[in-house]
């Protein structure tokens, strides 16, 4: 098993040998995105920009000017917030076809604690027109997410993570990755599970769990999130008529807000949200974190059990 | 390059006054006092130095202007419909709904303007981004970015200031329209700017000092730049704010946002050598 931020070094590797217009920056923190794997690999397409943040982000809009891809690489708590209005103003607005790539999400920092654990990206940058949001579940996902947001014209938001993942199950079909769709990972029929990132590969474990009860769970892996699936949302909203959504993120604004958003528009039905209960996070390791924060497979049962009571009780 | 042709850039300057005072008064809101103390800058910039007109606008071995003080668009939209980027009409516009001049530069809808600037300190790092890929990609286009004194609060500007020396790009020049007013008051009442220069040189920059209002001095400090290798450089022009128009010089509330009314305009208009709004 291996890191998402460990797959992102690896798969910029592997697209630098095929593609020759994008470029890497950095802003200090090789070492804990990944991309230090592509400094030494391609020293001259790695550009450090120093612990500057701001600076980084406009001036990768320079770069994007001149028709290269730059792909902006730090923490999340950096490039959602320190750069953000940089990120806004100077990418966002003149739509510029740069790719923000950020490691360190959620609760899954671990031991460096509330300053770097970042509980809000997916809130920040949802918002700020022309951008998409990319978050993918596992390492083959990652290069496939990847690749594609490469070749999409425009402003991208990535996601990768710092504790390793397994490949999950379903989630990698042959055909390529496509922005506004989400994946059906595992069928079911009396509940959907929506979840995101790491989250995905414990919402398998939650439908395992479930299945043991005799309740039949959808996965749906939304790593589209935004432009979000709309029609498989609708979809899972009618076939299942109950959603509970799951996301190393503060439950405000996230990957749950955003299905939400669809569900109580197209096709209303009983929801509940897995995720940070809009509180800072600590230090500690992951797993720990994620039992103390209420994001594990357990957490997911609950809550399929709560929404479930909903749906009979209509 | 500086062209062989015969332009009289004193006649271009006082159109261009005249034209920021027209649109100023068009749109009844704006930021004059800084677009005046610009002027003579972008004169000599648009129409002796730079290789940039609707010619050559998608070349990318084009010259590049950015505004960093993004409120003084003004000077920049007269400099752009005088190259024929669009046509003087626009100047009725400027800052009414389904305008393609706005309140601040956008490059998705005004041709010839290269970024959507008005934050301060983003322009000068956009600026750096295209001088850093001019040099990887060993283009000749060079790159000029002009600040206002204000936007020097901004500590991205000290981010860029360090990024561009390290990386060595000879190939940028900052021009920094130094009129010492910035929106509430005089720059010196606001925070510790100076040593200006001091500070330039510390960073690693070639700083020259001129009078910004003294097209010999812009026309030397510009061949100058041409010559420096290894590093950038930065011109800390001085300016006066909303110079041209008498009643406006130094005075800190034509900063903006507002444009002059009643006698006022007429007044403004006629400095200008016009005699009223068309």
């Amino acid at each position: 098993m291996i890191s998402l931020r460990e797959a992102f070094g690896n798969s910029l590797v592997e697209l630098a040998k095929t593609r020759d217009d994008f470029v890497v920056l950095d802003a200090d923190v090789a070492g804990g995105t990944g991309v230090n794997i592509f400094r030494d690999a391609y020293p001259d397409r790695f550009i450090q920009c120093a612990i500057a943040e701001q600076n980084m982000v406009s001036m990768a809009a320079g770069l994007a000017s001149t028709g290269v891809i730059p792909i902006v690489t730090c923490y999340a708590v950096f490039a959602s917030m320190r750069a953000i209005e940089q990120a806004r103003n100077g990418v966002g607005y003149p739509n510029f076809n740069v790719k923000i790539a950020a490691s360190h999400i959620g609760m899954d920092v671990g031991p460096d604690g509330a300053s770097h654990q970042c509980v809000e990206d997916v809130a920040i940058y949802r918002a700020i027109p022309n951008y998409s949001v990319v978050s993918p579940a596992d390492p083959t996902e990652l290069k496939r997410s990847l690749s594609a947001i490469l070749d999409h014209q425009g402003p991208v938001y990535f996601r990768t993570g710092r504790s390793p993942v397994p490949e999950i199950e379903g989630n990698n079909p042959s055909a390529p990755f496509l922005l506004g769709k989400g994946q059906l990972v595992r069928e079911g029929t009396d509940l959907t599970i929506i979840a995101v990132g790491i989250m995905v590969h414990r919402a398998v474990l939650a439908a395992e769990l479930l299945a043991t009860q005799g309740v039949s769970c959808r996965v749906v892996n939304m790593a589209s999130l935004k432009p979000i699936d709309r029609d498989l949302v609708i979809k899972c909203a009618a076939e299942t008529g109950a959603i509970v959504t799951a996301e190393d993120h503060n439950v405000m604004g996230g990957l749950g807000s955003a299905v939400a958003e669809v569900v109580v528009s197209a096709s209303p039905c009983p929801m509940d949200f897995v995720g940070i209960q809009d509180t800072f996070g600590e230090s500690g390791e992951p797993d720990d974190l994620a039992a103390k924060y209420g994001l594990t497979e357990k957490d997911m049962v609950e809550a399929a059990e709560r929404v479930l009571a909903r749906k009979v009780g209509q | 390059m500086s062209s062989d042709t015969d332009i009289d850039l004193k006649a271009l300057a006082l159109e261009m006054r005249g034209n920021i005072i027209k649109m100023n008064c068009h749109a009844g809101s704006g930021h004059p006092g800084g677009a005046l103390s610009s002027v003579e800058m972008l004169t000599y910039l648009f129409f002796k130095e730079m290789n940039f007109g609707p010619n050559n606008a998608l070349d990318n071995d084009r010259d590049r202007f950015i505004l960093s003080k993004g409120h003084g668009c003004m000077s920049l939209y007269a400099a752009l419909a005088k190259k024929g980027f669009f046509d003087e009409e626009e100047f009725k516009h400027l800052r009414h709904i389904d305008s393609m001049l706005q309140g601040h530069p956008d490059r998705v809808k005004t041709p010839g303007v290269e970024f959507n600037s008005g934050s301060l300190g983003q322009g000068f790092s956009f600026s750096l981004g295209c001088a850093l890929a001019g040099k990887r990609r060993g283009s000749d286009g060079r790159i000029y970015a002009l600040l206002g004194d204000g936007e020097l609060n901004e500590g991205q500007v000290w981010e860029g200031l360090m990024f561009g020396a390290h990386y060595k790009l000879d190939n940028i020049v900052a021009l920094v329209d130094y009129n010492k007013l910035q929106s509430d008051d005089l720059n010196s009442n606001i925070t510790a700017l100076e040593p200006l220069m001091d500070k330039f040189s510390a960073f690693g920059w070639h700083a020259i000092e001129i009078d910004g209002h003294n097209f010999d001095e812009i026309a030397a400090a510009l061949a100058e730049a041409r010559t420096v290798q290894g590093k950038p450089t930065i011109i800390l022009a001085h300016t006066v704010k909303g110079k041209g128009i008498s009643y406006m010089e130094g005075v800190p509330k034509w900063h903006g946002s507002l444009a002059p009314q009643g006698e006022e305009r007429s007044q403004a208009l006629r400095e200008c050598g016009l005699e009223g709004l068309d």
